[in-house]
């Protein structure tokens, strides 16, 4: 049988139009057929914590109010021109205008099409955040080794 | 993001059942019949409907 194409993303960025790359990207190919893994590490973690709002999550208490301070997948601020906020709110809008998925449209599809997820360890650690912080789709929490080897003979994209 | 809202659709078939999806001319039209029939789905007819909006009619094998 043939061997999947496979299309791997390291997902570091925790901005609303890099994630919604991250997330165009693994839905996009999963549906024509890929294997898709995404590594998400550092702020790239916001966008698969259960709580999409801010809150004060992690062990300790620097982690704690830096988690709050970051927040989840509905509080992800743009790039560029955030306006405290209202970027991303109005960025939404326009999508939705134009009928092209919104962010949580291409999350529930990269879900529905079994992409799978990865937590960084390392991140993790730094973070204070546990598994348990994450949705239950996440299937494992990986090192740099054994993403590379997950990865081995595909694609793969920094973002 | 077309073919993605349609692949979603067509695993929800029964094996057997016919489905319609619209299309805008361009990318989707050009895409999605392609890569359905790659995936193993039967494209039985794509019709013009109206200005570029295009009816495509395939089948779950």
């Amino acid at each position: 049988m043939a061997e999947k194409n496979k299309l791997s993303i390291i997902s570091m960025s925790g901005d609303f139009d890099k994630v919604i790359a991250v997330f165009t990207l693994a839905s996009g190919a999963a549906a024509v057929g890929y294997e898709v893994n995404i590594f998400f590490t550092f702020w790239g973690l916001n966008s698969i914590k259960k709580v999409t709002g801010r809150s004060f999550i992690g062990t300790g208490f620097m982690a704690r109010f830096f988690n709050f301070l970051l927040g989840g997948r509905k509080s992800l601020p743009l790039s560029r021109l955030n306006f405290w906020g209202l970027s991303p709110i109005l960025m939404t809008s326009m999508m939705k205008g134009k009928n092209v998925a919104p962010l949580e449209e291409l999350f529930d599809a990269s879900k529905a099409l079994k992409v799978n997820f990865y937590a960084c360890e390392m991140a993790m650690h730094v973070l204070g955040l546990t598994k348990d912080d994450f949705i239950p789709e996440v299937k494992d929490v990986l090192g740099v080794a054994s993403f590379l080897e997950l990865s081995k003979g595909g694609q793969t994209l920094f973002i | 993001m077309t073919f993605v809202k349609a692949k979603l659709h067509l695993e929800q078939l029964k094996p057997g059942d016919t489905t319609e999806i619209l299309l805008v001319a361009g990318e989707p039209l050009d895409n999605v019949p392609r890569t359905a029939t790659e995936q193993g789905y039967q494209v039985l007819e794509s019709v013009h409907v109206r200005d570029n909006i295009h009816k495509l009619t395939i089948k779950k094998p």
